[in-house]
């Protein structure tokens, strides 16, 4: 779907969204490897809030890619700090209070990514009054 | 508005806005630690996003990413075979066999 982008990125508000299945270790849940272990086909359709400004690590649950350098540098797949950056820098009007992440493997007939997931994201970058989002496949 | 390592994919799903970039995969950004890179990327994003005049506008950043192929595909591959490759594999030996 195309939309023109209507206002000045300086007056905007942005959020991220990574599907390296990022989450935040001190209080959400990883994404369940142990059921795509068991059911290759399935991937975790759920997704996590990433704060802006995160307290504590993040970890990564994703095993289709490694996870060494999304571990020992998260922005390379979510660049929250740089984004932040930017939003003080004036370039950008604002981020997002919360980025979101997902687990990029799926089910390929995406029933629950288009019935729940989707609508779930796009219903809370709404309620945040997001004006743009960036999206960055793993 | 879509940072990816595969821009055709990209563009046949009709993605509206896409910046292309040539890093393994889990690296959107670029490099761990490499803020210069980092920033290429999602400044070339933003102003993407909020200046693309038309449907399906693609651009592709032009960074190289600075180690040998080699060294990159291990920077992307997980440290054994993902269970779909796995299962995959079983089922090539199984009929080979």
């Amino acid at each position: 779907m195309w939309a023109p982008f209507a206002k000045r990125l300086a007056g905007s508000k942005i959020a991220l969204l990574s599907s390296a299945g990022l989450y935040l270790e001190s209080r959400q849940p990883a994404f369940d490897l142990d059921r795509e272990r068991a059911e290759p086909e399935w991937g975790d359709p759920s997704w996590r809030a990433i704060p802006a400004v995160t307290e504590g690590s993040l970890g990564v649950a994703h095993l289709h890619i490694n996870d060494a350098d999304l571990l020992a540098d998260p922005e390379i797949a979510l660049p929250a700090r740089l984004l932040s950056q930017l939003v003080s820098e004036g370039l950008v009007g604002a981020a997002a209070e919360n980025h979101v992440a997902v687990m990029g493997y799926q089910d390929r007939r995406l029933v629950d990514w288009r019935q729940t997931t989707a609508p779930a994201i796009v219903s809370f970058l709404r309620d945040q009054q997001v004006d743009g989002l960036v999206l960055a496949p793993a | 508005m879509t940072v990816t390592m595969m821009p055709a994919v990209a563009e046949e799903r009709r993605a509206p806005r896409i910046v292309g970039v040539e890093f393994p995969f889990g690296h959107a950004f670029g490099m761990p630690g490499d803020r210069v890179m980092q920033r290429r990327v999602l400044e070339l994003a933003l102003r993407l996003l909020a200046g693309a005049a038309a449907f399906g506008t693609r651009v592709d950043l032009d960074v190289e990413w600075p180690a040998p192929l080699r060294e990159a595909y291990r920077a992307w591959q997980p440290r054994e075979p993902s269970p779909i490759v796995t299962k995959m594999l079983e089922a090539r030996r199984a009929a080979t066999d």
